[in-house]
């Protein structure tokens, strides 16, 4: 790895000493931050540490109360996303948004394609200009074909090369690795190498440390919109920048608990839905934390729908302590006793227009009731009661869920399910896109659960996170379970070496 | 943010509300004959119709869904009833059955929506031209008139010489459920659940069908009500009776604020926009406005009230956004520990 330590070369875009307010809320105080050609700079800081707002203030979106943007080292104003966009910045978000009835090549030069006589549009020099950039990239993407149906890591790429057209030096990247699957992941990873040897300056925002570690040269730290550190990564280890983002010693990350396994909770045979998952088997036991490994697309989730109801299963049977569970029947297999933590908090976990107290209210339809009319009183204090519990940080119960972070989302979610005293919690990639303090909250919490005698079934695509909750491992492959690992032997190599099929 | 004091204010259903007093105030000064007692009578008697359908209509709308076959069913129960009567069978067995007949219309609506999956303003829009078309092949060109007088009299009568219609009375009672079942059970709450993410509500273990098919059932009941109202009210059941009042019930239920993307709204709203409507109705009839035009205002009233919580709602967004942080850093651990706003 080479380091641009040295003061030597001029960075292409800076900001010195910015700050900015949104009303009594101070986003951003004296934050400086430098990108030089040719090198990827982390922006690290746990949710509300005013990440977002620097991005928008590179992008143009917000000005600065104070402070100077620096461009080419000259004192810069942008009025606009489009001043950044001309002076070479582009932002690639985590969920592009594409055309999806355009083409690769239409959405790339969408508004200023080359044209010929008469102003017709030349779709030939569309497709050549779209393929070398493809090259460029080292990515083999059709230019003819519509955006319809990309996958996200696909639309990425577009969105990169469309950055690369505009001759973007700068390109800030918002935690685009949030919804990409490992093989995806090393494929950006390359485009983004590729870039910097090319001599484009990346911001690159993740929650996932190994990445940050894997791919960036200098990391820049905020935390409460205050700037700690900008350094070189090199030398620093992952505890190292979770103490500068936390502010303190963040208790172990996986603070998982020995407990002795009672008896079975939730007992899954032979579940079958054709085509997507076949012959599944597993039991958990109270106290018991089991990890569901797997690649994205395995039929983890699946499984986890099916087992609660929301999908029907074709054959097999499902029992929470004994009682088996009506097929397809969410509200009886509540009613015996199980949670489900879905993986799409927004569309599936919540309902984001509503308020915190009635999201975690929504589970309590059936308990807080009063001669068959809602006792607000006890809903009220039901949500508060988890609400406090899991340390969700809001302002008011009352304010929409949709207005808190993500990690607070997640906790929301969280409190809605232990409210209603679940015996059996599944939990579907619980920490995903959470920053780390809260992560270890999560992790902290399900291991307490667990002592408390509630069996855990918990999915997740973060295998440090298998690794480090689970008192074994089950692992599915093209749906069905390949292996069954006790805490002991689960290592990286066992888990993929099952998950990718080498092991029966 | 969006329930400060100064956002509530601006909320549309209660704009709908002031401006419903707004129109009676100016109505009693300025419109000639608005005043009387009968008039009165008049105005909420004709207003009747729409009321009573909006009642299940606004809890269809909040879960997400629309019932456009509303006015075909009362005018199949009318059509049926007038069928029957000239059949001789008893007002006391017509009733039942007209009413048993909304039941499976509703039911129908609800099976095809449920159970097959296709979108409610499609299915509904189907079934109003069917169930229209099966009135009239029940009582064809005919219109009946001579049902017994007591019902008439109930229906089109008032109490005494004040301007409450008989039939208001029952309306109350109804209203008063509606709302109960609506704002005050864990039926209601989780309908607005349910229109506004199906999915979360279904992760939530609510049974969104079964809601949906019984707030269907319903609808058609209050429909076939209605149209037994309708036929007694005016005295006369027609195959055409109530032709196009899902409009008017569209309408007044937007107009109150209800989203038509579902999971926003309140009856209070709703019936404040019934009774606007109705209001206006009865000052443009008063004024000698054709009922062509009148049905142009109603078209121009659904689109404001399409456009109108909208912009409320911007206005609101944008008043909060002034007074305290937007979106990018909601939780930041000092705005939490500190209230800002």
């Amino acid at each position: 790895m080479t380091l641009p330590s040295d003061p030597g070369p001029a960075s292409v875009l800076a900001l010195k000493d910015i700050s900015k307010s949104f009303g009594a809320v101070r986003a951003l105080r004296d934050v400086s931050l430098e990108l030089f050609p040719g090198e990827v700079h982390a922006l690290a800081g746990e949710n509300g540490a005013g990440k977002s707002t620097l991005i928008k203030t590179l992008a143009g979106v917000h000005r600065p109360d104070a402070g100077l943007v620096l461009l080419d080292g000259e004192p810069t104003v942008f009025h606009g996303p489009g001043d950044a966009r001309d002076a070479g910045i582009a932002v690639i978000y985590q969920e592009p948004t594409l055309f999806p009835d355009l083409s690769i090549a239409e959405n790339i030069f969408m508004g200023r394609r080359p044209r010929r006589a008469l102003g017709r549009i030349d779709h030939k020099a569309t497709h050549a200009a779209t393929l070398a950039l493809m090259q460029r990239l080292g990515v083999e993407l059709d230019p003819d074909r519509p955006a319809r149906g990309l996958s996200i890591a696909d639309q990425q790429i577009v969105e990169i090369a469309k950055a690369l057209s505009f001759d973007a030096r700068v390109l800030i990247m918002d935690e685009p690795t949030a919804a990409l699957t490992g093989s995806e992941v090393a494929r950006l990873f390359g485009v983004v190498r590729t870039l910097r040897e090319q001599g484009a300056a990346v911001l690159f925002i993740s929650h996932r440390l190994e990445e940050i570690f894997q791919i960036c040269q200098r990391v820049t730290t905020l935390r409460d919109g205050a700037w700690i550190a900008s350094e070189p990564l090199d030398g620093m280890t992952e505890d190292d920048l979770v103490r500068r983002m936390v502010g303190r010693d963040l208790d172990e990350l996986y603070p998982k608990q020995d407990v002795e396994a009672g008896e079975v909770a939730l007992s899954v045979r032979r579940l079958t839905r054709e085509g997507v998952f076949t012959d599944v088997s597993f039991d958990v036991r109270r106290g018991e934390i089991v990890g569901l490994a797997g690649l994205v697309g395995a039929g983890r989730t699946e499984v986890a729908r099916a087992v609660f109801g929301v999908d029907r299963w074709d054959a097999g049977q499902v029992e929470v302590d004994g009682k088996a569970l009506t097929n397809g029947a969410p509200s009886t297999a509540m009613a015996a006793g199980l949670a489900l933590v879905p993986e799409d908090r927004r569309a599936q976990g919540l309902v984001m227009s509503m308020s915190i107290e009635r999201n975690i209210g929504l589970t309590g339809l059936r308990t807080t009731v009063k001669a068959g009319l809602m006792d607000r009183g006890a809903e009220r204090s039901r949500s508060l009661d988890w609400a406090v519990k899991l340390q969700v940080k809001y302002a008011r119960i009352a304010d929409a869920v949709s207005t808190l972070s993500g990690g607070n989302q997640q906790k929301v979610v969280l409190a809605k399910w232990l409210a209603t005293g679940p015996k059996v919690l599944i939990v579907d990639e619980p920490t995903r896109g959470i920053d780390v303090g809260t992560k270890a909250e999560v992790h902290r919490l399900l291991s307490e659960l667990a002592a408390d005698g509630v069996a855990v079934l918990m999915i997740s695509s973060d295998l440090p996170e298998i690794l480090g909750m689970a008192d074994r491992v089950l692992v599915m492959h093209e749906g069905r379970i390949t292996a069954e690992i006790p805490r002991s032997e689960a290592t990286e190599e066992t888990v993929m070496a099952a998950a990718t099929g080498r092991a029966a | 943010m969006a329930d400060s004091a100064l956002a509530r204010a601006v909320r549309w259903d209660t704009v709908v509300g002031a401006l419903l007093i707004v129109v009676l105030l100016l109505s009693f000064g300025t419109v000639d004959g608005f005043g009387n007692a009968l008039n009165l009578s008049f105005l909420i008697g004709n207003t009747l119709p729409i009321a009573l359908i909006a009642l299940p209509m606004t809890m269809l709308v909040v879960a997400g869904e629309i019932d456009l076959s509303v006015a075909s069913t009362a005018g199949l129960s009318g059509a049926v009833m007038g069928a029957l009567w000239n059949q001789g069978m008893t007002i006391e067995t017509i009733i039942p059955l007209c009413l048993a007949l909304g039941v499976v219309c509703g039911l129908i609506n609800g099976l095809l929506v449920t159970r097959l999956g296709l979108p409610s303003l499609a299915v509904t829009i189907g079934t109003l031209a069917a169930y229209r078309g099966i009135a009239q092949i029940v009582l064809g060109s005919d219109a009946v008139t001579d049902f017994p007088t007591q019902y008439l009299d109930f229906a089109a009568g008032r109490i005494g010489d004040t301007f409450i219609p008989y039939a208001f009375l029952p309306f109350l009672v109804l209203l008063a459920i509606a709302v109960v079942a609506l704002h005050a059970t864990p039926f209601g709450r989780s309908l607005f659940a349910v229109g506004a993410s199906e999915e979360a509500a279904r992760f939530a273990g609510i049974r969104v069908k079964r809601q949906k098919l019984i707030l269907f059932t319903v609808t058609g009941l209050m429909a076939s009500l209605t149209g037994i109202f309708w036929a007694l009210h005016y005295a006369s059941a027609r195959f055409d009776n109530a032709t196009g009042l899902e409009l008017s019930v569209v309408a007044a239920v937007l107009l109150g604020g209800i989203d038509f993307d579902g999971g926003k709204g309140t009856l209070g709203g709703a019936i404040a926009g019934v009774f606007l409507l109705g209001a206006l109705q009865n000052v443009m009839s008063l004024v000698n406005v054709s009922a062509q035009s009148q049905i142009v205002v109603t078209g121009v009233l659904l689109v404001v009230s399409v456009l109108g919580p909208r912009v409320a709602r911007q206005i609101s967004v944008a008043r909060a956004g002034r007074r305290a942080a937007p979106p990018p850093t909601p939780a930041d651990p000092k705005t939490a520990a500190a209230p800002t706003s």
